[in-house]
């Protein structure tokens, strides 16, 4: 069975004719060559095709793009302006955060999302004062709050510091 | 069918036009910025002049901006027209004969191209081959192995129809149970590679070495220990599954593909395929992760081939599922370890033994060189290592992270541990008083070690001399806390096989080619420093070009070999550069001067013992009433040589680190002994070190330089950090614990009492 969709991807509209059993991961990266974000296991185990829907981060291999008509997504070459990085992607260059590369525009998009939900005051499970107005981000809160987002490469202590220098600034 | 908005991706579809060459000049790193400023542009001067981002520079990665966006091309991403789609059917059971194939409906399926399987696949001129060869006969030697292959215009309809595809067999019994009082272990022969090398192990060294007596010296011993560790099987498990898309033509044969070296695969498919010499092209400029599943292992071309061959000139994409990959790419080898030391009053050891037996393929014999430590860490008089295998109804292993040592130094680590408490002597002190002058068994020199060096930078850093002398002794909030040491050794060989070319043109630009690999060890941005500083020019005049094989051949990156084998290839090719330049009166002609060099044979690599070397601490809390392991802290001080780039090589031991950390706490692959099966075959089920299983991790690199190793002065990296990881984990949970863990993984249920 297939479906008309219409999806905005990095801010450009995309029209495209679609298998009911396609995930957005492979209707990004197989029909519209957006290959950003990276297929590790495509069963949510791993983060790296981790993208925005509709300003959530989701793990794009578990959501069907044609119940998505419409949606709005956001990949990590979105957050980039041409040449012009995203502070995060800035700080994972500065502080090594990757070696191989593949489970990166994963890490990125949700770190930038995880920001957001900290900034809205969203309680983590090793956040101490669940109705804190404020997250304070130190390290533990970050690598618990970025371990839905495997690195088998193991930069996490460098994905840590990273955003941390973005989550200070 | 799939119709896309083509108005919005110009770029695309110009860059598809521009052919191989025109992508992968879209999609590679520019070499010019080097992250501080490049010194002015200079003559090239003597070979190995100090060179503006040259060797020792904190450059970033080249490919950084790239890889932030998702930009770096993997085998999977390479744009191609009209792609089908290649999903592979593995078996269902462990052992025994396929007796009918039914792919009646699966061929049905509106949009499927085609079925493959032993019946009607091409064969191969090379079909005996367990590493390469698939669907050459009936014969089942593993649960997973590849039985067929569907192709279909969509990933969605391939792998719907490959469950249709109905396979009956006939049965023989399982065979996975790796004990060690099996009365069938043998003494493996040849188990390296592809028998390349002389030897019984994979690293060409023999299964069993004596030097002196050991059982006079365990006579004579005051202290005695004998104890017996134990490793499961452990899987790889790179982020970016094995993945190809290949193209046959009349013209070129190319596989765009994730590899630690294009040119070793090339070779084995080229061979398997009948093909003439050159005609088969891999292209992998970026791999997504490696660690040993992506060298020996060529079954992802052989099958994807197999499906370009089906459809001329129409590109096959595969990528085997997180699942598939469990049996298809290989898995590091359960082990069963003995090991046994003697020592006198004073902590002197006066025997060491250390036997092990490894579980392989009924298909194939591979065998570590697990033992190889203990052959080298201490000294004694009286010594002796084995290695037996069991040849099992399993996958083919392979090299994973730190082969062989990895695991080795799980059982003489702790062991030397054991000995310490025995003694009532601090560990580290145990082991200074057994270092070696020479090579225990062989009596040459080492290049380096400056393995004490490691311990007290280490022990100062860490804050050593405060640990309580008694194990559970240290309690806080309801988590006792322990604390551990152990020593770090790996090899740093020089595998043969190196080509490399150097150009000079007219306008001053420099280029450098050689068919390595990245595989996030950071050759793109350190193997242009080298070529830098060899060349004696600023990095931002040279061009460095890797991953295809349409450049000069490079041995495969793996065994923390990369950059002393193509580093001193560079080195001759930059040598081999200025010479030319010099007949020629020191100018360059119009077209351009190129040389192309093979590795230099070297006298001083039969002179020397190579190794790099390094010093574990851990911090462990083990919960008092759960069991629960944490690690807050593991700090490593590391002998790697000249390091050549801090910034990528501190990351290099930072994820080896992190790798002991996650094989000590989480890793294992079980096996389910009715049917031969790896069950917890996914992400979900084998679990490694996620961001929030890892503490704080310290790396210190001493960057002593090796005189005689290579020209840079350089050794390995990449293994280092995960050798004697968990054996200062499992020691420092003895000492928080008084529990002796001599069984991998340290999961909880081992540490309650
Ligand atoms: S590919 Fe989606 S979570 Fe792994
Ligand atoms: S950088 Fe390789 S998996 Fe994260």
């Amino acid at each position: 069975m297939e479906q008309k969709i219409t999806l905005r991807v990095d801010g450009k509209e995309r029209t495209l004719t679609i298998d009911a059993r396609t995930t957005l991961l492979d209707a990004l990266r197989e029909r519209l060559g957006v290959t950003s974000p990276k297929k590790g296991c495509d069963h949510g185990q791993c983060g790296a095709c981790t993208v925005m829907l509709d300003g959530r981060r989701v793990t794009s291999c578990l959501v069907l793009a044609v119940a998505n008509d419409g949606a709005e997504v956001v990949t990590a070459a979105g957050l980039a302006h041409g040449d012009d990085l995203h502070p995060v992607q800035r700080s994972f260059i500065a502080e090594d955060a990757f070696q191989c590369g593949y489970c990166t525009p994963g890490q990125i998009v949700s770190a930038v999302a995880m920001l957001r939900e900290a900034e809205e005051g969203w309680p983590s499970v090793v956040s101490e004062d669940l109705d804190a107005d404020r997250v304070v981000l130190d390290r533990e809160e970050i690598a618990e709050r970025m371990s839905g987002n495997l690195c088998r490469c193991a930069a996490y202590v460098n994905i840590v510091s990273a955003i941390e220098k973005v989550a200070r600034s | 069918m799939t119709s896309v908005n083509e108005t919005n991706e110009p770029s695309r579809r110009a860059v598809l036009k521009a052919g191989v060459g025109g992508l992968g000049a879209a999609m590679l790193p520019s070499m010019a910025e080097p992250a501080h400023a490049a010194g002015p542009a200079t003559a090239p001067s003597a070979v190995g002049g100090g060179a503006a981002g040259g060797i020792g520079a904190a450059l970033k990665r080249v490919e950084g901006p790239l890889k932030v966006r998702g930009a770096a091309t993997y085998a999977f991403e390479w744009p191609v027209e009209n792609p089908a789609y290649l999903y592979p059917l593995l078996s269902t059971i462990a052992s025994g004969r396929i007796t009918a194939v039914d792919a009646g409906d699966a061929l049905a399926e509106p949009g499927v191209i085609g079925v493959l399987t032993h019946m009607n696949a091409p064969r191969l001129a090379w079909a005996e081959e367990p590493e390469v060869a698939v669907l050459q006969s009936d014969k089942v030697a593993y649960h997973g192995q590849i039985v067929g292959a569907v192709i279909a215009d969509s990933i969605e309809t391939a792998r719907y129809a490959a469950g249709l595809v109905k396979l009956e067999y006939a049965t023989e019994p399982v065979d996975v149970d790796l004990r060690a009082d099996r009365d069938d272990l043998r003494k493996p022969e040849h188990a390296q590679g592809f028998g390349q090398l002389p030897g019984d192990l994979m690293n060409g060294s023999p299964a069993d070495t004596t030097v002196g007596d050991f059982a006079a010296g365990m006579a004579s011993a005051v202290h005695r220990v004998d104890a017996t560790y134990t490793t499961p099987v452990q899987h790889h498990n790179p982020m970016e599954p094995h993945a190809a898309v290949a193209t046959w033509t009349d013209d070129e044969i190319t596989l765009y593909c994730g590899s630690q070296g294009v040119s070793t695969p090339q070779e084995l498919l080229t061979r398997a395929f009948g093909l003439q010499p050159g005609r088969l092209r891999l292209i992998s400029p970026y791999v997504g992760g490696a660690f040993g599943s992506k060298d020996f292992s060529a079954l992802w071309g052989t099958v994807a081939l197999m499906g370009a061959q089906l459809v001329p000139g129409r590109p096959v994409k595969l990528a085997f599922t997180r699942q598939q990959m469990f049996t298809l790419v290989g898995h590091r080898p359960a082990s069963i370890q003995r090991v046994q030391l003697g020592a006198d009053a004073a902590g002197k050891l006066v025997a060491i033994s250390h036997d092990a037996v490894q579980e392989t393929a009924k298909a194939k014999q591979y065998a570590e060189q697990t033992v190889q430590a203990s052959r080298s860490m201490y000294a004694a008089p009286g010594r002796r290592t084995s290695t037996r295998i069991a040849l099992l109804d399993v996958p083919v292993p392979t090299i994973m992270r730190g082969p062989g040592e990895a695991t080795g130094m799980f059982a003489l680590e702790p062991a030397m541990d054991e000995l310490a408490v025995k003694l009532g002597m601090d560990p580290i002190e145990l082991r200074l008083r057994n270092e070696p002058e020479t090579h225990p068994e062989t009596g040459q020199p080492f290049s380096s070690r400056h393995l004490a060096k490691c311990f007290e930078e280490g022990a100062r850093r860490f804050g050593w001399k405060h640990r309580d002398k008694k194990p559970r002794a240290r309690r806080k909030d309801g988590w006792l806390i322990g604390t551990g040491v152990a020593a770090a050794t790996y090899p740093s060989p020089r595998l043969p096989g190196s080509t490399a070319s150097a150009r000079l043109d007219k306008n001053g630009r420099y280029t450098v080619r050689i068919a390595a690999a990245d595989i996030g060890t950071g050759t793109w941005t350190t193997l242009a420093q080298i070529a830098a500083e060899a060349l004696g020019v600023p990095l931002d005049r040279v061009t460095l070009q890797i991953g295809d094989s349409a450049y000069p051949r490079a041995s495969s990156g793996g065994f923390s070999s990369g950059m002393n084998s193509w580093g001193t290839t560079i080195y001759a090719a930059a040598r081999a550069l200025h010479t030319a330049l010099d007949e020629n009166g020191g100018s360059v002609p119009p077209e351009g001067l190129q040389v192309t060099v093979g590795m230099p044979d070297d006298p001083k690599l039969k002179q020397y013992e190579f190794g790099s070397y390094g010093a574990q601490f851990a911090e462990v809390r083990v919960h008092e009433d759960t069991g629960e392991v944490r690690v807050p802290r593991l700090l490593g001080v590391f002998d790697v040589g000249r390091v050549i780039n801090p910034v990528t090589a501190r990351s290099q031991l930072l994820g080896g680190m992190t790798w002991g950390l996650s094989m000590t706490l989480h890793e294992e692959t079980a096996i389910d002994h009715r049917y031969g099966n790896f069950v917890n075959n996914d992400l979900g089920g084998y679990h490694f070190a996620a961001n929030a299983d890892v503490g704080s991790i310290e790396v210190h690199m001493l960057g002593e330089r090796d005189s005689h190793i290579n020209p840079m002065g350089s050794k390995g990296a990449g293994e280092i950090g995960i050798i004697g990881t968990a054996a200062a984990i499992a020691n420092a949970a003895y000492d928080a614990t008084g529990i002796r863990v001599r069984d991998l993984p340290l999961t909880l249920d081992k540490l309650l009492r």
